[in-house]
């Protein structure tokens, strides 16, 4: 039997709507029950939920794990949960060996420090000595190719500086077992390949990693099984191409999600000339409308649409920044609809639809949807691959034959020196 | 207790570097530097000799060199007091970020409130120091008994620090209880004025933990007397018994912090 590295023993965690307690008159009590233990084995009270239901599963040493689902299925509070930040209300974890989380990157950076103060304020909350990051300094900021701005306060950096001298440091932790939970959906595309590649080499040197990513292309390439959770439970825990195969397939309600920031999607879909439609010919042309309503009043609503193929490769996304489109600023309540005119110029197979909506100016994330629907291509010339370049055959025909000896003439090596 | 006490050796490194951290952005971008580390007490000592002054008016006894030597030996150790558990009560919610995306052990945040505030202590003790002289301080042996005083202040802060920063994670309310608390609190401690001017209240000034480490601290430090032992027992009792109490206390509700802050 392989050793484990770490394992959810049955892990249930209780979650409240709203205020958990807003008075003493209300918190006391749950402090005695607890103390009492009955609190843990009792059902659930109107406006509550469980966030993790009966959660059970074990990691491998050395096994690369990732995983997905939806936007409030249950996953960072799973890290939460591996991590040690939560305590689950019902069942038990064990961790084997040094683990180390990643859940926000350049946690405890100060904007005041400069780049060279936060990095060993970083490195220290996130595990290391002083000693060992004093080690790997210049190691770190040469990954994170900030050598100039290394002594600037970070107040000063690009969000995309920050968040690569945030991954650096802990890219740089050397534990047994990384928690990963979606820093590399920040930074520029170089970057993030650059942050697969270390976290590659650190699976490599035997380190068990787990991973949470809407790239589903970083998952499919970096994990070798994925567990699909939705609504708190474990859905598939397989081969990673079987898990996401799935979790593409059941598409997400908008309106089971819990809303996070002050504008939500409502919905995402996509028509052809004759209306909403699921399948499309090669060619043709297809709106894809995104709908969404402020909760709260929502400042530079930018839209981005993305679209992914069945092997989850990243085959088209824009934004309405992109195309040059002002972003919207909404009131509380206020609804708006965002169009996109797209020619489908796609390979046959199915694709995947995800929506975004992003802070203009901070690049922060307001809500996400993937996927928000899917269409199936068609086209009438049988062609493989994400584009369709409406392939002729022009011509297709056998040269004449020829007598034996002539056919020997190619054999002889060919006269390569210049004419 | 022992295990939280094994957790803040394991994060030794961890302490150092917040309280680093709270230490270097204090003092980064401001004009004034280490002089905000006196500013305290001198306001403290200032107001203290406008009441005293006021006092001698209206009783007609002349102040004393020694009077305000005692006022500002008060002072530091109640600008520290201040300082610490205004800090400390914020110290979780403020770090919330921290609290919900890392493990470690939380104990850190109202400690690191503490060690930040005894470093400004620490600057201004030598400014005190080349002054006692001329206010006319008595050197004898009891300035021995500084260390054990100044110890017991801090224990009895960092247990207060310690229940108020897991309170106002739950209730956002207490900050401004002790806000309010803070600021009336001078008067019902014997800052700007001795324990004595009570008369038969004194007793009852006393049971102020405070009030017996100031006390203590102006009798050995300007008069050269040994501290009344009876009531230094009884603050230091107190002071174990809220950094036990405390510990326990937040520990029991550590668990909740990540899903409550």
């Amino acid at each position: 039997m392989s050793e484990f590295s770490l394992r959810m023993n049955h892990v249930f965690k209780r979650f409240r709507r709203g205020q958990q307690h807003d008075s003493l008159r209300d918190l006391i009590p749950s402090l005695v029950k607890n103390a009492v233990r009955k609190d843990r084995e009792r059902a659930l009270a109107p406006q509550e939920f469980w966030v993790l239901n009966d959660i059970d599963f074990e990691v491998k040493k050395g096994e690369t794990l990732g995983i997905i689902g939806h936007n409030g299925a249950g996953k960072s509070t799973m890290l939460k949960h591996l991590s040690g930040i939560m305590v689950p209300t019902r069942g038990s974890i064990e961790v084997n060996g040094r683990l180390s989380a990643l859940i926000e990157v350049g946690a405890g950076f100060h904007p005041d420090l400069t780049g060279r103060e936060n990095v060993f304020l970083n490195g220290v909350i996130l595990g290391m000595t002083r000693a060992e990051v004093r080690r790997k300094f210049d190691e770190i900021v040469d990954f994170a190719g900030l050598e100039e701005f290394i002594d600037t306060p970070v107040k000063r950096y690009s969000s995309g500086m920050f968040a690569r001298l945030g991954f650096s440091v802990a890219a740089h932790l050397e534990p047994d077992i990384l928690v990963i939970d979606e820093v590399l959906s920040v930074g520029d595309f170089t970057f993030q390949r650059k942050g697969i590649e270390k976290m590659r080499a650190i699976a490599k040197g035997g380190a068990t990693v787990i991973f949470v990513s809407h790239n589903l292309q970083a998952v499919a390439e970096f994990c070798e099984r994925g567990i699909l959770l939705e609504r708190g439970q474990i859905v598939v825990d397989g081969p990673t191409d079987d898990v996401i195969r799935r979790y593409l397939d059941t598409a997400v309600n908008h309106d089971e999600r819990p809303a996070r920031g002050p504008v939500r999607l409502v919905g995402t879909k996509i028509s052809g000339a004759g209306g909403e439609t699921g399948t499309f010919q090669a060619g043709s042309r297809a709106r894809i409308t995104v709908r969404l309503e402020a909760v709260a009043s929502a400042e530079k609503v930018a839209v981005v649409i993305q679209l992914f193929n069945a092997d989850f490769y990243d085959v088209f996304h824009t934004s309405t920044q992109r195309l040059g489109q002002p972003p919207l600023s909404l009131e509380a309540r206020q609804k708006a609809e965002c169009d996109f005119d797209v020619d489908l110029h796609l390979g046959p197979g199915t694709y995947y639809i995800g929506a975004y909506l992003y802070r203009y100016d901070t690049e922060s994330e307001y809500d996400h949807v993937f996927p928000a629907t899917s269409f199936v291509m068609t086209t009438d010339r049988d062609s493989r691959g994400a584009a369709n370049l409406y392939p002729v055959v022009a011509r297709f025909d056998a040269e004449p034959t020829v007598p034996d000896m002539q056919v020997l003439a190619p054999l002889r090596a060919p006269d390569r020196s210049p004419a | 207790m022992k295990e939280a006490l094994r957790d803040l050796i394991r994060n030794r490194e961890l302490l150092y570097m917040i309280t680093w951290r709270e230490i270097r952005i204090r003092y980064k971008q401001s004009v004034m530097g280490l002089l905000w580390a006196l500013l305290m007490p001198i306001i403290i000592t200032s107001a203290g000799l406008v009441v005293r002054i006021a006092v001698s008016k209206v009783s007609g006894r002349p102040i004393t060199a020694a009077d305000i030597g005692g006022i500002g030996v008060k002072a530091l150790p109640w600008a520290f007091f201040v300082s610490a558990l205004r800090f400390g009560t914020i110290s979780l919610t403020g770090n919330s970020s921290l609290v919900t995306k890392i493990k470690f052990p939380r104990l850190i945040f109202p400690l690191s409130s503490v060690l930040t505030s005894l470093f400004d202590m620490a600057i201004a003790i030598p400014v005190v120091v080349v002054l006692l002289p001329f206010v006319g301080a008595r050197a004898s042996w009891n300035i021995l008994w500084v260390p054990v005083l100044l110890l017991i202040l801090v224990i009895l802060t960092a247990g207060l620090c310690i229940i108020l920063s897991a309170g106002n994670l739950f209730f956002r309310d207490i900050k401004y209880l002790v806000e309010v608390i803070l600021t009336f609190a001078i008067f019902f401690t014997p800052v700007l004025y001795d324990a004595s001017v009570a008369g038969k209240w004194r007793t009852l000034l006393m049971l102020n933990p405070m009030a017996p480490i100031l006390e203590g601290l102006n009798s050995t430090v300007i008069q050269g007397r040994t501290p009344d032992m009876s009531w230094i027992a009884y603050s230091a009792a107190i002071a174990l018994l809220l950094l036990w109490g405390g510990t326990v206390f937040f520990q029991r509700l550590e668990p909740r912090f990540a899903e409550s802050v």
